[in-house]
């Protein structure tokens, strides 16, 4: 503030600027200093002796950050330069957040792709001992899709209805206990579902480990996400909308079921999709009620079954080469999985969204 | 057809606050009655009280009778589904459903109220949109979504929306208010053949508006901000523009207001 009002600009006129052009730095700039500023981190770090990569990039984004806002401060100004400062920072914070993820499906493409084939997605591990290579993921395949199905077939009904009751119905405290016991659901951890699932339904029932003992710790872990997503699409559809439906005598739930429903229905299946997604990759609850399996077992009510992320975690725990390889791989066909679901999700919500027709 | 609406002693109230207080009054079968005065007393709230929507509103609650002819609107046994069936409504700002074509939103009512033939839908679809001088810019695109029309378009979508329905009534919430004054012209002609066959009632902040299609008007008023509306006097819109009985119209009306 001080400089501003100490160093008055000769270009002024009674407090306008004579011209609305100023200085500005050649488009190219800040590519070419992104450039001079690795040179320089490098440079630095091998004269300096610096071992970690870590502290090269560091150094670098330290000498670009203010290269930037020296440069802009000498050519362009100080609000220029602030401004350039601040688009740094928004950049460099975007790099640190898409570095861990690119280099994830980086380093799992990577030592995946192996062993991923036909025979491997076709196959189960059958009789084939754990140190040999070979075996596949066809009986995790099934067991995620049995048990992550049954869990959304139980949540996404209550959730959806929870949450219909709470936007269209809920009134005073029944509403306000609901809203709260969602929000702490939202904060269970997935091994405490699976140790409730475990004591009811194992313990005190006397079933024995089955796909659908972990589809209902699934769907505990799935009904809060669900009925949270599905709550703020409901809230996002104008009251109007349900006037005009009232007003023309249409009965509430009919309003509900024909108007409100409808013009949301993209962003709930997009929720819905997100939760499914979430729960594809819980591995506690697997591990204490479906028990992993080798070989197929296609009755998710009956016996131990395998699931693809506890597939990961087992193959993981045998240290071979050959598991190793087999883990990597099944990790990328359940990232691909919920890839796959999210590009669905997004799909519908963009072929379900109230269209303009303009 | 058209029905005549008998207020007596009818309060509203939004939880404790009350927003309206004692109206009474008689709107006449087939014709178009004003309702003007000052944001905040009570006319679109008296207005919503016509078909129940008041007790839409969290909180919302009525004392008081509305009689449809011989039937109290309030009284006991009451389906309110079935009084907005025929005491219809249009709002101040269009609102087609978004996810329904232009036909679909016409037959909304009706398809949403029990099973028509599709032919029968269709006649009355088109009948509707006639009604609501639509038909001619919009019947070759009925199954175009409804949002892609013009503001002017949609509010008369609107309207033949809730004439499709045959209600007796037909309440306005400044159904101008948002549109430009050529959509405006039209709605008002529009209003004018509307009252052939029904009750219209009329909400407005446009004192021209009121001179030019209300056959009778209201004018409402309240005291201080946060007292309840009530209403001042109720004469011929000609009376009222020209000669009316209270010193506070004659301000209102002539912008002397305050």
């Amino acid at each position: 503030m001080s400089d501003v009002m100490t160093k008055p600009r000769p270009v002024t006129n009674g407090g306008h600027p004579v011209s609305l052009k100023h200085a500005r730095l050649p488009r190219w700039t800040p590519p070419v200093l992104a450039l001079a500023a690795a040179a320089a981190g490098s440079g630095i770090g091998i004269v300096g002796g610096l071992d970690s990569k870590i502290q090269w990039g560091l150094i670098a984004a330290l000498v670009f950050i203010l290269g930037t806002f020296a440069l802009a401060a000498a050519v362009e100004g100080s609000r220029q330069a602030k401004d350039r400062m601040a688009t740094t920072l928004v950049w460099i914070a975007f790099l640190l957040a898409v570095i861990p993820l690119a280099s994830l499906l980086w380093e799992t493409i990577a030592r995946g792709i192996k062993v991923l084939d036909g025979y491997f997605l076709s196959h189960s591990m059958g009789t084939l001992p754990d140190a040999m290579p070979g075996g596949g993921i066809y009986h995790a395949i099934i067991g995620t899709l049995e048990q992550v199905g049954l869990a959304t077939l139980i949540a996404a009904p209550i959730g959806l209805l929870t949450a219909i009751y709470l936007v269209e119905y809920g009134r005073g405290r029944l509403a306000k206990a609901v809203t709260f016991f969602v929000d702490v659901m939202t904060g269970i951890p997935s091994i405490v579902a699976g140790l409730f699932i475990l004591s009811v339904w194992i313990l005190i029932l006397g079933f024995g480990p089955s796909g659908f003992a972990g589809s209902m710790a699934l769907a505990i872990l799935m009904m809060p996400v669900v009925v949270r997503s599905t709550e703020e699409m409901l809230k996002l559809v104008p009251n109007e909308l349900r006037e005009a439906s009232l007003a023309l005598g249409v009965p509430k739930w009919r309003t509900i079921l024909k108007v409100v429903l409808p013009t949301s229905i993209g962003g709930i299946t997009t929720g819905v999709m997100l939760a499914i997604a979430r729960i594809a990759g819980e591995t506690a609850p697997v591990l204490l009620l479906v028990w992993g399996a080798k070989t197929i077992n296609n009755n998710p009510f009956e016996g131990a079954q395998q699931s693809l992320p506890l597939y990961v975690f087992q193959q993981w725990q045998i240290g071979t080469d050959a598991a190793y390889d087999r883990a990597w791989a099944a990790a990328l066909v359940l990232i691909a999985f919920v890839m796959i679901l999210n590009l669905v999700a997004r799909g519908i919500a963009r072929w379900k969204a109230p269209r303009t027709g303009r | 057809m058209a029905k005549r609406i008998d207020v007596s002693g009818l309060s509203a109230y939004y939880g404790n606050h009350k927003a309206i207080d004692d109206i009474s009054m008689t709107v006449e079968p087939r014709s178009v009655t004003a309702f003007i005065g000052p944001s905040g007393c009570g006319k679109s709230t008296f207005l919503r009280t016509l078909n129940r929507m008041h007790e839409v509103t969290p909180g919302g609650h009525v004392e008081g009778k509305v009689m449809l002819d011989d039937e109290n609107l309030y009284g006991s046994g009451v389906d309110p589904v079935a009084v907005r069936r025929t005491v219809g409504m249009v709002f101040q700002r269009p609102n087609p459903f978004p996810t329904m074509s232009i036909f679909d939103n016409v037959a909304a009512g009706l398809r949403l109220n029990g099973s028509y033939k599709k032919s029968e839908l269709k006649d009355i679809v088109e009948k509707s949109l006639k009604g609501a001088n639509l038909w001619n810019e919009v019947k070759d695109r009925l199954n175009k979504p409804g949002s892609g029309l013009s503001g002017g378009q949609q509010q008369r979508l609107c309207i033949a929306r809730a004439i499709a329905v045959e209600p007796q009534v037909l309440l306005m919430d400044e159904p101008c208010s948002a549109l430009d004054p050529i959509s405006t012209l039209a709605i008002e002609d529009l209003i004018g053949e509307l009252k052939e066959r029904f009750t219209i009632v009329i909400v407005t902040h446009n004192m021209q508006q009121a001179a030019r299609v209300s056959d009778r008007t209201a004018f409402f008023n309240l005291a201080a901000v946060g007292q309840p509306g009530k209403l001042i006097e109720i004469d011929e819109t000609e009376r009222i523009f020209s000669n009316p009985s209270v010193q506070a119209t004659e301000d209102y009306i002539s912008g002397r207001f305050g």
